[in-house]
């Protein structure tokens, strides 16, 4: 049913990816703007400020906007070039169905929701209310995620709701609650100013997170002492004071051996131990025989350096440890994160000046996001969908009966898994675009041509929306009023520049549509974006992410308010814990046993290398948009597999040879990049690409067990060269590889 | 043209050790309308083989710039601000002779319109008193554009440098260089 109505090449013929620039001397308009938007980047978790410029309702260039404290201007290469979303050849002007052998045709919005709308009945009456499921994602605002979940929940009445959070830091937030009681990174990125150690583990962040790199810069202009933890020499490794060249799946070992250092040498704070921590000695004895030897030999790395690492650590008064999707994206993600947690909580260095830790959250939204709607467990305020008294709460906000409140459903990667095993026949996906940024991609495709209706929200044809009956043409993120919590838990204002082109909607009126076509129109009318806000922050009230002192007004006279902020005079949090007063069950910090356990793919004599997956500073995500904008291609036209020279001699690879990499679930050809700047034993693709291009058509569906986070991070690999040498990258058209 | 809004107490500062590569001010700088989608400034890997090091060149705006007085056209001038602009469209005859005598390598020919193009430090952002745009928009602060005693409390390790010596041959620069805490000059070997 839900394979391609065309050849993928006539899709991308009539949708692309196609490539936007520039005109030469600029879009018309943009030397006198008719509005200056200040609003922010649409990309990753940093929401750097930004100001758009805006000619007879196109957005037509940018100016940096000094004022936003946290990048004061200051943006990469996604930013600048993020306008170009707009004004795009491939933007969808409205709604879309399949016409087998023909690909797409526009049909109207009444004939296109009348289709849905009859589809996810016929569905859930005749297998079940849970059989439609729904794949949300976090570069939505708090508005359109908050409405997700509601919408779920109350107009589909389907319990299977997730998001793509759950590819992004899932673990995090996992480890942050068994430790913290709460899921939000501590500290705000001022707090790195002054610090006199800081750990950066499995977070590229110059080029994930560009603007962060000033701010660490700022601390090292102090003094400060950088330690980066990755496989790859990324470029804020490359000047780091000690580099600590981890093997992919052995973090929760270096942490082990780290802790256990720290307790040896007494570098503890044991007051802050004893009076306001859990669980200390436990998490001692599971890493108790982790010598520095024992971690030479898992880890790779000379212990040496980890013991330099420890004493830095254990001796600073003041640090921060940072982390990102290095060390979440693994079968162990939640017990890598914990691992770090109980260095922070050794020696007691949270909840005070220039004292941080906190994850770095990848999506735009991807705070917010988990905290208010679309994850699979979770209602608004962060609460548990299992909890009786949270269950009460909110189906009181929503005015349901808490027993029509659906329970926990499947998580992202389990949805696929159910629409492959035939449980699932319907899905809806919204900012999601599986094929290219989930795990074993010839598997997920697989799941998705079961399908039997498939309707999906974008602004642009997606790989996976290829497969789709029904595309609704929704709205970019400068098209409605919204906001966002950064990945500092600031909460700040999207603004709407312009309304969506043609006949393309907002994805709130959308929702809103057929919700009402679904019989709750009563539940589902709000006239702006602020009643929904509003609304939130009443479902947000008493939750561990209580919103309800946050309005428009407060995040824009003060440039965001950071949360918990429960009340209309309290100032927000921008440092949690400075009362020590922890929202776990017992009200302490909890350390947590973190031994070290092998990832779910170890290397052997048929695979016998191990692959790591990653980004570009060029592209986002599944580069739904980044692939569509010219000079982000550009920069780096197409995946290259990273290998270092003496492994390349091994199998006698070349410079920019083709090399056929192979795992137990695909295979894809890259050009070799042959560089000293990776572990001997390990290789590189970044996974932005679609198709033959995906890195995803080697990863693993190992979940984490806790958080069902994919293990992206490590799997085995083959090698084959294959005795040719790439065209030049620019020839590559891997954009639009199917 | 109004020049009284130019910061002259305002200096262009290069911290190479900061540049992680990432291009954000190639492309920011290339979206100035003066410069058709080119960019001035330009990033590049030392040796991508060995290490993720990149180095970022912009005009180093030279107190006696040779660019200049080795134009048979008299294409190119230096102004009282100390800014080195570009080639003259009407006089530029494309020969290119500062290419190859510009001791940074700044000046570029393009071919397509077989005139020299360089930076000219945003004269249109600086002269109106605000900050070149690939200093403003640099997320390391490899790029910094501000007064001598910003950078000072900012980056009480490294000393700014404008003296460069090529053999024999000294240039001092509008330009600095972020260097060691101490340094004084460059010397290119």
């Amino acid at each position: 049913m839900a394979k391609l109505p065309v050849s993928a090449e006539k899709i991308i013929e009539d949708f692309g990816p196609h490539l936007n620039y520039s005109p030469k001397e600029g879009f018309d308009g943009r030397d006198e703007p008719d509005e200056v938007v200040k609003t922010h980047c649409c990309f990753c978790g940093m929401q750097c400020g930004i100001q758009l410029l805006v000619k007879s309702n196109k957005v037509v260039g940018f100016e940096p906007w000094m004022e936003f404290p946290f990048n004061e201007g200051r943006l990469c290469p996604k930013g600048v070039q993020r306008y170009l979303q707009n004004n795009h050849p491939d933007r969808l002007l409205g709604p879309i169905k399949r016409v087998e052998g023909k690909g797409f045709e526009p049909t109207s919005w009444d004939e296109a929701m009348d289709k849905t709308v009859s589809e996810i009945k016929r569905i859930q009456e005749k297998y079940g209310k849970d059989a439609f499921s729904i794949l949300s994602g976090v570069s939505l605002t708090n508005e359109k995620s908050y409405l997700m979940g509601k919408f779920a929940r109350v107009a589909v009445k389907t319990k299977n709701l997730d998001y793509n959070g759950r590819l992004c830091m899932v673990s995090a937030g996992a480890g942050n609650k068994k430790a913290f009681g709460l899921d939000r990174a501590s500290n705000t990125y001022s707090d790195l100013e002054y610090a006199e150690v800081i750990i950066v583990a499995g977070a590229n962040i110059s080029e994930t997170f560009p603007t962060l790199t000033h701010w660490i810069w700022k601390a090292r202009d102090r003094g400060a002492k950088l330690i980066v933890i990755d496989p790859r020499m990324i470029p804020l490794a490359r000047t780091a004071d000690v580099h600590l060249d981890v093997k992919p799946g052995t973090d929760s070992a270096l942490y082990g051996a780290m802790l256990k250092y720290l307790v040896d040498h007494d570098m503890l704070d044991h007051d802050f131990i004893d009076n306001y921590t859990s669980g200390f000695d436990v998490s001692l004895d599971a890493v108790k025989d982790y010598t520095l030897e024992w971690a030479e030999e898992i880890t790779g790395i000379k212990r040496e350096k980890i013991k330099e690492a420890a004493e830095l650590w254990g001796k600073a008064k003041t640090s921060f440890l940072l982390h990102a999707r290095g060390i979440e994206h693994h079968s162990k993600g939640v017990d890598n994160v914990l691992g770090c947690i109980n260095l922070v909580l050794a020696t007691g260095r949270i909840g005070k000046p220039y004292c941080g830790y906190g994850t770095i959250t990848g999506q735009g939204n991807g705070q917010g996001g988990r905290e208010h709607g679309h994850k699979c467990d979770q209602l608004p305020g962060n609460r548990d969908i299992e909890n009786p008294e949270h269950r009460k709460y909110i189906s009181g906000v929503w005015g349901i009966d808490e027993k029509d409140m659906p329970g926990k459903g499947l998580t992202a990667y389990e949805i696929i898994e159910a629409i492959h095993r035939g449980e699932i026949k319907g899905l809806l996906s919204i900012c999601f675009n599986p094929l290219v940024s989930l795990p074993n991609s010839n598997y997920v495709r697989e799941a998705i041509e079961k399908l039997e209706f498939y309707v999906c929200i974008d602004f642009f044809l997606n790989e996976t929306a290829r497969h789709a009956d029904i595309v609704l043409a929704g709205s970019l993120q400068e098209e409605e009023e919204g906001t966002t919590t950064s990945a500092e838990g600031r909460v700040i204002r999207i603004r709407q520049a312009v309304t969506p082109p043609g006949d393309a909607r907002t994805d709130t009126s959308i929702i809103l549509e057929l919700a009402k076509r679904l019989g709750q129109e009563d539940k589902f009318t709000y006239d702006t974006s602020e009643a929904i806000f509003n609304e939130l922050r009443v479902a947000s009230k008493g939750g561990t992410a209580d919103y309800n002192g946050i309005t428009y007004k407060r995040i824009e006279e003060n440039m965001g308010v950071f949360w918990p902020c429960p009340t209309e005079d309290h100032p927000g949090t921008p440092r949690l814990w400075e009362d020590k007063k922890f929202k776990t069950p017992d009200g302490k910090a909890h350390f947590n046993p973190a031994p070290y356990k092998l990832p779910g793919e170890v290397t052997d004599a048929d695979y016998p290398v191990i692959l790591t997956t990653g980004r570009v500073v060029s592209q986002y995500l599944s580069g739904t948009q980044t692939r569509r904008i010219g000079k982000l291609v550009d920069q780096f036209p197409e995946p290259l597999l990273e290998i270092h020279p003496n492994l390349a001699k091994q199998y006698g690879i070349q410079q920019r040879e083709l090399v056929k990499v192979s795992t137990r679930r695909g295979e894809g050809v890259f050009p070799a990049n042959i560089v000293e700047t990776i572990r001997e034993d390990t290789v590189f693709i970044p996974y932005h690409w679609s198709g033959k291009k995906s890195a995803n058509q080697l990863t693993p569906g190992t979940l984490d067990p806790i958080s069902k986070i994919p293990e992206f991070k490590v799997c085995a690999c083959h090698l084959e060269p294959l005795k040719e040498i790439a065209a030049p990258s620019k020839e590559s058209k891997a954009y639009a590889s199917v | 043209m109004n020049y009284t809004s130019f910061n002259t107490n305002e200096e262009f500062f290069v911290d190479m050790q900061r540049c992680i590569g990432c291009k954000a001010c190639e492309l920011a700088c290339a979206e100035c309308e003066t410069n058709g989608q080119d960019s001035m400034i330009h990033v590049n890997y030392v040796d991508r083989a060995s290490t993720v090091q990149t180095t970022v060149q912009v005009c180093m705006h030279c107190d006696d710039p040779v660019c200049a007085s080795v134009c048979p056209a008299d294409a190119i001038s230096k102004d009282e601000f100390g800014i080195v602009h570009t080639a003259n469209t009407e006089r530029c005859i494309g020969c290119s002779n500062c290419v190859i005598a510009c001791p940074f390598g700044v000046p570029k020919k393009i071919e397509e319109y077989d005139l020299m193009m360089k930076c000219t430090m945003c004269y249109d952002r600086t002269s109106v008193g605000k900050k070149p745009m690939c200093a403003t928009v640099c997320p390391s602060g490899a790029l910094f554009y501000g007064t001598k005693a910003e950078i000072e409390e900012m980056r009480p390790n490294s000393s700014a440098v404008n003296t460069f010596v090529f053999g024999k041959e000294i240039v001092n620069t509008k330009v600095n260089i972020m260097m060691p805490k101490g340094s004084t000059e460059l010397i290119i070997y």
